[in-house]
């Protein structure tokens, strides 16, 4: 890895003192790289993701986004033949240690993935479901907690006459909120959000966007999106990753109205990409 | 064509959409000559069919007796043969107008003299009244000369001919039922296995490997049940009989694993991934996201894997023909020998006279086979359909 380029460690930008305060840095990435067999999907990434705040990943397709998602919660390792270097901490720990309980890993940080993906069984069991990974076996345990997620998804009002109906029978939007509550159920400490709202209508997709502005009172947020309107709306630091390599991290605000490079500028500004 | 001039508009014609089903003859053609052979095959089925029912069908209409005795009550002695009337005299002797008019009385003579002997040999038992072939000997109990209490017996080429089919149907269901105790869990774990937690090198090998399985010659997989299994079982367990259901089920299992796996594996594989990839998200094990996810997902795929099983369990002939003893006795245990409905038919058509009530048995036999294949797999059909409209939300 020495013989790489050097590493532009870009610091989270300028903290305001309330910002380091409130919200401290919770994932760092140490020179992340990764390949697919021989091709290298991430090359020598360092940043930090800020606690309890959204966190937008833009970039053109192929840009190894959606990658770097992954990599948060081990999911990269279910792809044949995917070598990775570098160090992924959250607070603190190395997820990529030996020893680290991946299954715990995931417990703690949820996802939610591009395409809705509800199991065939019912909406209430869907739910259900992930609290029952995690031990919970009573039945008025499940009923509240399922509820509670509904709710904090803003869908218990459409589904709770259905709630033993398939979720396979909700709209694609509702499907989509389900695997957020799905996801919150087992109470994360941080979600990734790849693409959600990539195949939703708009008024699906500002209801998602609504929940997630939400949500993030309580999670840290992580969310990949091809769409930049969504990106300014919603987050407050954004990175812009081009051909696997990060070239602008920075608060949402500057990076859309000042940004530092010029290739962001061309992204951002609609002239690529 | 040409850009057209400045100025002048280029006129299309559409007058040639409409050509009439003279474009493209040969695809016409074609689509025929498939349609055609598509249609062939079912037609093929239909003719089988047919066939199998035309045999059989004189005993379902009643038209068939099997009694020895009956057309041989009274006799008529050869002294009387100028006394009788010539018409009851060729009815007597079962033969057609021109046959009668071509024999000389020396022949009659002779003929009656044989039916006397015939009438001699007739053993000496009331159940030679009975037609044998009726239903209620087919399938009800009935207590024959001798024995103490009515049962159920198989056994054409007896005195009397028996034909009760209820051991047949029986042994068939026991060797089915152990064949697939024994394959489905093994092709059910295999195909999890592979489909969902085997790494990519070990499916390589794994599932072309159980598949080959399906290529063995049922003859082979008999005789190494006949020759080696039997022995083996027979040292570990210590069971009387040699042949018996269990070893002619162990030997047809080998025969349904691939059947049912190969099904199976493409039944689970063709869950889309992201069941699997959100379980695991959520913190389950591969383990836990392959059988509380992806298996009840595929439970319609895997339904219909073991409905083939069974269709082919209970079809499969050799095997049992060689492995299962082929005594019709009527037991549930499995260490009794058994002869099933194939084996039956394939043991014993060669044997009998055609158009004889055996030999129309026997394809009684067939259509039973039939129709039981033809209604599991109906059952089947309805259960995988309301399965997986359950699992799409329609209901």
């Amino acid at each position: 890895m020495a013989s790489l380029s050097p590493t532009v460690r870009l610091q989270p930008p300028a903290p305001t003192d309330v910002v380091t305060v409130a919200h401290p840095e919770l994932i760092t990435l140490d020179r992340l790289s990764l390949w697919y067999g021989a091709a290298q999907a991430l090359k020598d990434i360092s940043f930090g993701i800020r606690e309890r705040l959204v966190t937008a990943f833009i970039g053109p397709s192929g840009c190894g986004k959606s990658t770097l998602l992954r990599c948060l919660n081990r999911m990269n390792e279910l792809i044949e033949g995917v070598r990775l270097s570098g160090t992924v901490r959250i607070a603190g720990q190395d997820i990529y240690a030996p020893g680290v309980d991946v299954i715990e890993l995931r417990r703690r940080v949820g996802m939610v993935f591009q395409r809705s993906n509800p199991f065939p069984k019912s909406v209430y069991e869907n739910i259900a479901y992930a609290l029952r990974l995690q031990g919970v076996r009573r039945r008025r345990e499940l009923d509240e907690v399922v509820e509670k997620s509904l709710r904090a998804a803003a869908l218990w009002d459409e589904v709770k006459d259905r709630l033993h109906a398939s979720a396979l029978g909700l709209s694609g939007g509702q499907q989509q909120r389900l695997c957020i509550a799905r996801a919150i159920a087992v109470q994360p400490d941080i979600l990734l959000m790849d693409e959600p709202a990539s195949a939703l209508d708009p008024i699906a997709t500002a209801k998602i966007e609504d929940l997630i502005l939400d949500l993030k009172r309580d999670y840290t947020i992580v969310i990949v999106t091809h769409n930049m309107q969504q990106a300014a709306r919603i987050s407050d630091y954004t990175a812009f990753f081009y051909l696997g390599e990060l070239i602008e991290y920075d608060t949402t605000a500057r990076l859309f109205t000042n940004p530092a490079r010029k290739q962001t500028e061309d992204y951002v500004t609609g002239r690529f990409g | 064509m040409p850009p057209p001039a400045h100025g002048t508009p280029r006129v299309p014609d559409w007058t040639s959409l409409a050509r009439g089903r003279r474009v493209r003859p040969l695809e016409w053609l074609a689509e025929r000559v498939l349609m055609a052979l598509a249609f062939t095959a079912l037609v093929v089925i239909c003719l089988i069919f047919l066939f199998v029912g035309r045999e059989a069908w004189p005993i379902f209409a009643g038209r068939v007796d099997s009694s020895l005795a009956r057309e041989l009550q009274d006799v008529i002695p050869p002294e009387d043969l100028d006394k009788t009337p010539p018409e009851r005299l060729r009815l007597y002797l079962g033969l057609t107008r021109e046959q009668f008019a071509a024999m000389d009385r020396d022949t009659l003579r002779e003929l009656m003299e044989v039916r006397i002997e015939a009438r001699e040999q007739i053993p000496d038992d009331k159940d030679a009244l009975l037609n044998t072939v009726r239903w209620r000997y087919l399938i009800g109990p009935h207590q024959w000369t001798g024995y103490d209490r009515p049962v159920y017996i198989w056994q054409p080429v007896s005195a009397i001919h028996k034909y009760n089919l209820v051991p047949l149907v029986v042994g068939s269901l026991k060797a089915t039922l152990v064949a697939l105790a024994f394959a489905v869990p093994l092709a059910l774990a295999a195909a999890i296995y592979v489909s969902q937690l085997a790494n990519p090198r070990a499916r390589e090998w794994l599932k072309p490997g159980i598949e080959l399985l399906a290529g063995i010659p049922s003859v082979v997989l008999g005789f190494f049940a006949l020759i080696v299994l039997a022995t083996l079982m027979q040292r570990l367990f210590g069971y009387p009989s040699r042949l018996n259901a269990l070893v002619a089920g162990v030997a047809l299992g080998l025969a349904v694993i691939p059947v049912v796996f190969s099904v199976a594996e493409d039944a689970l594989t063709s869950v889309p991934r992201s069941y699997a990839e959100a379980a695991l998200a959520l913190g389950s094990t591969r383990w836990q996201a392959a059988w509380q996810i992806v298996l009840p997902a595929a439970l319609p795929g895997v339904f219909a894997a073991v409905v083939l099983g069974f269709g082919r369990a209970i079809g499969e002939t050799m095997i049992v023909l060689m492995a299962s003893g082929n005594a019709s006795i009527l037991s549930w245990n499995p260490l009794d020998s058994v002869r099933t409905l194939t084996a039956t038919i394939a043991a014993e058509l060669a044997e009998t006279v055609v158009g004889g009530h055996h030999y129309r048995m026997l394809f009684v036999i067939g259509v039973l086979l039939f129709a039981v294949t033809f209604l599991s797999n109906l059952a089947g059909e309805w259960f995988i359909h309301r399965l997986r409209a359950r699992l799409e939300g329609q209901r």
